[in-house]
């Protein structure tokens, strides 16, 4: 891991580099764990299946949930409304028990997700969040230089249309739904799934063009 | 359900610096918002750090702040805003 600032707290980087070995955390995590097991309040296979759970989700599950949303009117409404009993009612998951809620892109405003304070991510729709939306440079510019940032993600924002960030900094978790593109009125449910990118769902591009 | 706040009213996120485990970011510190949306009660994490759940749960709102007014020399435009989870306790009128 790169060390190119001077504090010294004992506070484990975010970014996952494993050339240093275990950090201090990620030997408490394991001491604890060891601990749980011996006293058999859980055991090793369970941890694993917990693991292969959360391991098991890829972000082609929001991607369906968006689709859904886009050719059902009355189920956007419903997500929009709340996140959490939609996803349920859609057959997902909530494995984590975190609060869903799902943010509609428009043409006045483009949302934007972060979590300054780690890395909050809707899990269970999307997996397990990009090594770049757990940096430091990402949380911090997110909040502080949007627009260039975006620009960096190839994103340019009209200044005409408002940024607003989404700052998951406690116990909600937020789903972008990409505006449904121009020229994809004739797309099937499964075929609009494949213009919703991981990415779009953050907010850090825009949901794919027909081709 | 009673909460001290309503959509729309004007709020402070207090100044205060005290160690823990605190999840009101130190960049909004200080800054003045309105109430975007009123959300649930849940257990105040900074008790919960400690093991102490019972009777902790606090009012949790989102909080819309102008870009403009948050970062001295902001760079976007003046339409720019951000939201955030702010606990109660962290709130005071404005």
């Amino acid at each position: 891991m790169t060390h190119d600032h001077d504090h010294t707290e004992p506070h484990a980087p975010i970014e996952v580099d494993v050339s240093d070995g275990p950090d201090y955390f990620e030997v408490m995590v394991h001491a604890l764990q060891e601990l749980l097991v011996d006293k058999g309040l859980i055991d090793a296979d369970e941890v694993r299946a917990r693991l292969e759970l959360i391991d098991s989700v890829e972000p082609s599950r929001g991607a369906a949930l968006i689709a859904r949303a886009w050719t059902d009117p009355a189920f956007k409404q419903r997500l929009l409304a709340d996140g959490s009993a939609a996803i349920d009612e859609f057959g997902i998951d909530n494995y984590d028990g975190t609060h869903l809620i799902v943010i509609e892109q428009t043409p006045e405003v483009h949302n934007l997700v972060v979590c300054t304070l780690c890395s909050c991510y809707p899990r269970p729709v999307l997996g397990l969040p990009p090594d770049w939306y757990k940096s430091r440079a990402y949380r911090a510019r997110a909040v502080r230089d949007p627009r260039g940032l975006l620009r960096e993600f190839g994103t340019d924002i009209p200044p005409e249309v408002s940024i607003r960030v989404h700052d998951s900094n406690a116990n909600m978790r937020y789903l972008i739904m990409p505006m449904r593109p121009a020229g994809s009125e004739s797309m099937t449910e499964a075929e609009l799934a494949n213009l919703i990118t991981r990415d779009s769902m953050i907010g850090v591009t825009v949901a794919r063009l027909p081709r | 359900m009673t909460s001290r706040y309503a959509v729309g009213d004007r709020v402070r996120i207090c100044a205060r610096y005290a160690p823990g485990h605190v999840r009101t970011p130190f960049y909004v510190r200080g800054a003045t918002g309105h109430i975007e949306r009123v959300l649930d009660k849940f257990l105040d994490p900074e008790r919960e750090a400690f093991g102490i759940n019972a009777g902790t749960e606090t009012q949790l709102y989102r909080v819309r702040l102008n870009q403009s007014a948050l970062w001295p020399g902001y760079t976007g435009e003046p339409i720019d805003t951000l939201e955030l989870e702010i606990f109660e306790h962290w709130l005071e009128p404005a």
